[in-house]
């Protein structure tokens, strides 16, 4: 279930004075099961990106593949391909129609095709997998408050059981607790299923301690594309373009800098805490 | 997707037209309109011609932009040339089938419609390419100020034009969001008998309208918090005043709009081409 985009152009209102190239040759494979991170400035492209994977948007140049198969040919089914591809859009809860949240989440099950106990069984299934509580399941979904309407969008994703979650700033707009929750809970998603997870932020601190490649957006193009301890340590670069490596990345470096013996490949808090230590005990070590 | 629409379709250029009052834009433009229902001949619409060509060269707006804004006037120009063409008894007949007949004043009558029409679109839509919905509003709400003395809310009208004016894009992104929120969750907009395809519209309009009032409540909360009540002694952060340009506009349209008349009615043409 791969997703392969090979020199992809997206251009906005072409041929008007609004024209806006997009994307700019993005070559990129993302194999099944990876849970990969898209970081870039506002305006970077990488929203347009991600439209793209499931064909909301057709590249003005270029193909997609999804599973080895061009997703431009003629009789492709796109509908199939958006509900193997679910696509949780920026501010989701905006989306939010229904009278109540299970009816809600059931609308993505339904449009499947499914039978009315199927679509249930699943929208509870996917409300369970967000943590929204089984107390608000009938609640008009505008009277809830701002983090769980999050979880319920989402859940109206996830209900389709798609194979690629593709998040847009699922973290936008909530405060830290929620944003901590949410992100965990992707988390959890990502080992429990073999999805491949797709997050889109802006944030280095948000992604970094959960994703496993960092795809860096800049201008419509690719500027790196690796591990996060490989990315962060070109943590100069990111920041000529308005980003920044997590606050972990610089502390070891100016530690480093100040003389301490310490790697500076941490990204998160805890592994620059075992690092720290290490450094510290060896250094014991040494005058004892 | 739905972000080709633009109800707004100002064309951003820097050119003398682009400086030019808004008051000014509005009213020569008015005064361009009247004046191609003066006359009726090859050399008044010659003029015209000349009118309309020179601002156009002068708006820095590429002429495929122009020519574009007709083409939603098609079908109103094919209808109005075919009723002219077979309705207009009188004059020689030039070709007729059964109760139909062309005649000379009707190919005559035809074409200075199309011509007109034609003339009327694009030099309206010269206007809206060169100033901004903002402007217009503003140079409205100042043209209209005397209807102060009537009690017209002259400034309440033009704030809600210009409101719902800048509100037009951001609806419409929205519109397209929600649109494609909910085809991502397999919604199907298209397909269905026009009663499914109304239903299938209740997901994106009731989002639309939870996110149009929230925007409203904000924006009336925003301006109450700036000490927003009405427009008694209100002043602008950029009033218009007319500078030596904008005299000068005035006076080639007068000029203009003088010398069309006298050519178009007073002077014989017998010169017909086709």
């Amino acid at each position: 279930m791969s997703i392969k985009l090979e020199h992809v152009n997206y251009i906005y209102s072409p041929e008007t004075a609004y024209e806006k190239h997009a994307l700019r040759d993005i070559c990129l494979e993302i194999p099944h099961g990876q849970f990969v991170g898209i970081i870039g400035h506002t305006g970077s492209g990488k929203s347009t990106l991600i439209q793209h994977l499931n064909g909301l948007i057709k590249a003005t140049d270029g193909t997609v593949y999804y599973d080895g198969k061009n997703i431009y040919d003629e009789g492709y089914s796109l509908k199939e391909l958006r509900s193997q591809v679910g696509l949780v859009f920026q501010y989701p809860e905006h989306q939010l129609f229904e009278v109540s949240v299970l009816k809600d989440v059931c609308f993505g099950p339904h449009n499947q095709g499914l039978s009315e106990p199927e679509c249930e069984k699943r929208a509870k299934e996917a409300l369970e997998l967000v943590g929204f509580p089984e107390k608000y399941y009938d609640q008009s979904p505008f009277d809830l408050s701002g983090g769980q309407k999050r979880r319920a969008a989402i859940a109206g994703v996830l209900a389709m059981r798609p194979k690629v979650l593709v998040l847009d700033e699922p973290t936008a707009g909530l405060d830290p607790k929620g944003r901590d929750d949410i992100l965990d809970q992707i988390a959890r998603l990502h080992s429990q299923t073999d999805m491949t997870v797709i997050l889109v932020s802006h944030s280095m601190e948000d992604i970094a301690k959960y994703v496993e490649r960092i795809i860096v957006m800049n201008k419509g193009s690719i500027m790196f594309d690796d591990t996060p301890k490989k990315v962060f340590s070109h943590y100069r670069e990111l920041e000529s373009v308005g980003l920044a490596a997590p606050q972990v990345t610089y502390i070891m470096h100016a530690l480093k800098e100040k003389g301490m013996p310490v790697s500076t490949a941490p990204t998160t808090v805890e592994e620059a805490a075992d690092a720290i230590m290490e450094s510290l005990k060896k250094e014991n070590r040494e005058i004892l | 997707m739905i972000r080709d629409i633009t109800i707004g379709q100002y064309y951003p250029a820097d050119s003398v037209l682009h400086r030019l009052d808004p008051r000014v834009k509005v009213v020569c433009t008015l005064l361009y309109l009247i004046s191609l229902f003066l006359f009726k001949s090859v050399p008044g619409y010659t003029v015209a011609l000349i009118f309309l060509g020179g601002c156009i060269k002068m708006s820095k707006v590429p002429f495929k932009f122009i020519v574009r804004g007709l083409k939603p006037i098609i079908m109103l120009l094919m209808i109005t040339v075919i009723f002219n063409l077979f309705l207009n008894p009188g004059g020689a007949i030039l070709w007729s089938f059964w109760k139909l007949a062309i005649t000379e004043k009707g190919v005559r009558t035809a074409v200075y419609m199309a011509i007109r029409l034609i003339f009327l679109i694009m030099g309206s839509s010269l206007m809206t390419f060169t100033t901004t919905p903002n402007e217009l509003t503003d140079a409205i709400e100042k043209l209209l100020k005397p209807l102060n003395a009537i009690r017209v809310p002259v400034h309440e009208i033009a704030m809600m034009m210009s409101i719902a004016l800048r509100f037009i894009p951001i609806l419409l992104e929205e519109t397209d969001k929600i649109m494609k929120a909910q085809i991502a969750r397999g919604a199907d907009l298209e397909s269905g008998n026009i009663i499914q395809k109304a239903k299938s519209m209740i997901p994106i309009l009731v989002p639309l309208f939870v996110s149009a009032f929230r925007r409203a409540g904000d924006l009336a909360m925003a301006m109450e918090a700036r000490c927003y009540r009405g427009g008694d002694g209100r002043t602008k952060m950029k009033p218009l005043a007319y500078k030596c340009r904008d005299f000068a506009a005035y006076a080639v349209t007068i000029g203009y709009v003088i010398a069309a008349v006298l050519i178009g009615r007073n002077i014989p043409f017998q010169i017909w081409f086709f």
